[in-house]
């Protein structure tokens, strides 16, 4: 089947493309990326008028199957995605069980060939049960198609034992993905720790707790000659280690969150427990430092860290209830409304962060619109402005802080694999 | 009706988000209702008809009764449902648990929590009032509302009093709520502590801090002493009563350096010898029985006064 892109604006930064063009796809495949393609195809899209760009690679996400599926399943997980126009999404390993070995990793390839809409890359995990007691299979992990590793949700205390986990992804070839916080400091802190745990009477997480095991992460990469990734940095000290990581030519990359550019910690003093997350909302300082960091090319990536939980597990006492937001399918939107709205990044320094720089990192042919790429696509009404509502969202869970605000920009289309999925027409 | 123009609010979740007109309205409103309780019908008809629910997950007596005393004078009727165990281990939530009290048709819940927070998420969910009577180390609006009261009646004004809170400052409430009304008031609020009882970037909330408890008393026109918690073990929590009474501890070799007139304030319930000497606690200086009466007007006010917008509110939808 052939699809014909026609006359949108063309955001390829992989090939410095950002030019009015035509697109076309010939089966799962991107066959030419050209002015005025003439010809036949069985189906065509207007795009006049709309942005197209390659589909969002998010390196961050929780789709909480097998084990905890009443969060969220690949397939609804993976529908969230399309509707956010992410074509592929690297799965968190903290699933019940953990992706912790070949035989999980094995499920959890089933689970995703059955019920999968995009594409889903697998960050194993870098200790058994995620408990930074003993190393996984490291080797074995790579060997059955992970293509990271990741404690996400949890550090590995130990610096004898990261050490040797980085020393072991060196050689095996695995990007190690760092959730770069000292419990120890974090202790039982629910949100920011200053003002605002103060008149709110809650506990803190303060910011060492994060920056200090950033350090330590960096320092330990450097050690062992390993590659490493800092994800959802959150604040302003986590930026300054790292630009100064990748100053000495550390080979360090970071990613934030949407929520962390967006927001600030004053928005959680309502109590909403859909604005408790963890590394928390920081300061208005932090979040200024987090856009810093994403304009001067300190922070590589934007990636959602979709994180679903059950309203049974949210709406409940903010103390007790779970930390973690969705954000598959308000990534893009939030993005555009903070970052593209406000000149702070331009379309092509955008789909840099989204797609095309995480997909070099996690080493796939994914994140550009060249000839002969896969035909993953999102064509987006940049300007259209849409009311975040609970009952439009795909993904099972509804823990969204944006939910009631206006957003600008809204995916009319994501192709995923030379697969039109339409959701949404202006 | 001036009052509905002032006070719009169906709940009364704490005083940070009140403007000093609002806090003015419950205190001028608790100052005609005081008279009341000197009656020797001890009782007017402002709530009759209307059922007040006091739903405390929290051993608490005085507050509690406090409350049920407040709304028996405005002729209410009044349920206490007292849950020793947290809404945790009822496996029933908050939130349920709210909404099955408000389908007995109640009108104001008076909620005590362990949890910072819980009155903001019930009221949130709710038709009903929700009062807030402790949550967590966040608020305690009506105690800190009975304090002003009674600093008023005695001082005749709040603008330009010096006012020191001493004790733990981090884990109270009790701190907080008084911060947030002293200061809209326009008084001049220090906090005096060990430095870990302290919680972080306080002076953002506008007052000063100190470690020096005869700092904290030498200009001060009050001083509200709050009730300090050690850990249950008293083995080892003794030696730290003594130390903790020793460097904080309010005696009257230390208020002979104040103020003469100082007025000496505590939440209750006391602990003699811990925070305070019984000579102090008892003596000329001392207004917490006061208190205690004061707390019954300023809760009447503040249930007639949600009570009033909830009827408004109400109104309103239906025309």
């Amino acid at each position: 089947m052939k699809i014909l892109i026609k006359n949108g604006r063309v955001i390829d930064p992989a090939n410095n493309i950002d030019a009015l063009m035509d697109i076309l796809v010939d089966g799962s495949k991107i066959s030419r990326v050209a002015k005025d393609i003439k010809g036949s195809a069985d189906s065509t899209i207007d795009a006049s008028g709309k942005i197209v760009i390659p589909g969002l690679v998010d390196m961050h996400v929780h789709l909480r199957e097998p084990g905890r599926e009443d969060k969220e399943t690949i397939k609804s997980g993976t529908h969230a995605a399309l509707r956010g126009g992410v074509t592929s999404v690297l799965a968190m390993p903290n699933t019940q069980p953990a992706i912790d070995s070949v035989k999980n990793t094995d499920l959890l390839k089933g689970l995703i060939k059955n019920s999968a809409s995009i594409n889903v890359f697998i960050c194993g995990a870098i200790t058994k049960e995620r408990a930074g007691i003993e190393l996984a299979d490291i080797i074995g992990l790579k060997k059955s198609g992970a293509i990271a590793i990741s404690d996400d949700g949890a550090s590995v205390d130990s610096d004898a034992l990261m050490l040797k986990a980085f020393k072991d992804a060196k050689k095996a070839g695995l990007l190690v993905i760092c959730h770069s916080e000292d419990k120890k400091l974090s202790a039982s802190g629910v949100v920011n720790l200053g003002f605002t745990s103060t008149r709110m009477g809650l506990r803190g997480i303060p910011k060492e707790s994060e920056y200090k095991r950033v350090q330590r992460d960096v320092d330990l990469a450097k050690k062992a000659g390993c590659r490493v990734h800092i994800a959802h940095v959150s604040c302003k000290e986590s930026v300054d280690i790292i630009a100064r990581a990748k100053k000495q030519g550390i080979k360090v990359t970071c990613e934030t969150a949407p929520h962390y550019f967006s927001l600030s910690e004053e928005a959680v003093l309502g109590y909403d427990t859909s604005f408790k997350m963890n590394p928390p909302l920081r300061s208005k300082e932090d979040r200024e430092a987090i856009k810093q960091g994403l304009k001067k090319g300190i922070i590589d990536v934007i990636a959602s860290d979709h994180a679903p939980h059950t309203e049974n597990e949210k709406e409940i006492e903010f103390e007790r209830a779970e930390f973690g937001i969705v954000g598959l399918e308000t990534e893009l939107a939030v993005s555009i409304t903070e970052l593209i709205d406000t000149g702070l990044l331009d379309w092509p320094g955008l789909v840099n962060k989204i797609a095309l720089s995480p997909a070099r990192i996690l080493g796939i042919n994914k994140g550009t619109l060249g000839a002969g790429s896969d035909a993953d696509i999102a064509i987006i009404s940049a300007d259209a402005d849409w009311l975040v509502k609970n009952e439009d969202l795909q993904s099972k869970s509804k823990n969204s802080p944006f939910i009631g605000k206006q957003l600008k920009g809204r995916v009319a289309c994501t192709i995923c694999g030379g697969k039109i999925t339409q959701l949404w027409n202006s | 009706m001036e009052n509905a123009l002032v006070w719009k609010r169906k709940d009364l979740l704490g005083l940070e988000e009140l403007s000093r007109q609002e806090l003015e309205l419950i205190l001028s409103t608790a100052e005609s209702f005081k008279e009341v309780s000197t009656r020797e019908i001890k009782k007017v008809p402002a709530l009759r008809g209307k059922t007040v629910v006091n739903l405390f997950y929290e051993p608490s007596t005085r507050t509690r009764v406090s409350f049920e005393v407040a709304a028996k004078r405005l002729s209410a009727d009044v349920i206490n449902i007292a849950s020793e165990t947290s809404s945790v281990r009822k496996g029933e939530t908050l939130i349920d648990t709210g909404k099955n009290i408000e389908a007995l048709k109640v009108d104001i819940i008076v909620v005590r929590h362990n949890y910072s927070g819980a009155a903001v998420m019930l009221a949130r969910n709710l038709r009903a009032s929700v009062v807030n009577a402790g949550d967590g180390w966040h608020e305690h609006p009506t105690q800190a509302l009975l304090d002003i009261f009674t600093l008023k009646e005695k001082l005749g004004k709040i603008d330009g009093l010096k006012v020191s809170i001493v004790g733990d400052i981090a884990h109270s409430r009790v701190a907080r709520s008084n911060i947030w009304g002293l200061t809209k008031l326009g008084a001049k609020v220090t906090v005096c502590a060990p430095k870990m009882l302290i919680p972080p970037a306080i002076e953002e909330m506008g007052v000063a801090v100190t470690h020096d408890i005869d700092e904290a008393l030498r200009h001060a026109d009050a001083v509200n002493v709050l009730r300090m918690q050690f850990e249950r073990d008293e083995q080892s929590a003794f030696p730290q009563q003594l130390e903790y009474f020793k460097n904080f501890g309010i005696t009257r070799e230390r208020l002979e350096k104040a103020k003469k007139n100082i007025i000496v304030m505590h939440p209750g319930p006391i602990n003699r010898g811990v925070e305070i000497s019984s000579e102090v606690a008892d003596g000329i200086n001392s207004v917490i029985l006061e208190q205690v009466t004061n707390g019954i007007a300023v809760r009447m006010s503040v249930l007639f006064l949600v009570a009033q917008a909830n009827d408004n509110i109400k109104n309103e939808n239906t025309d």
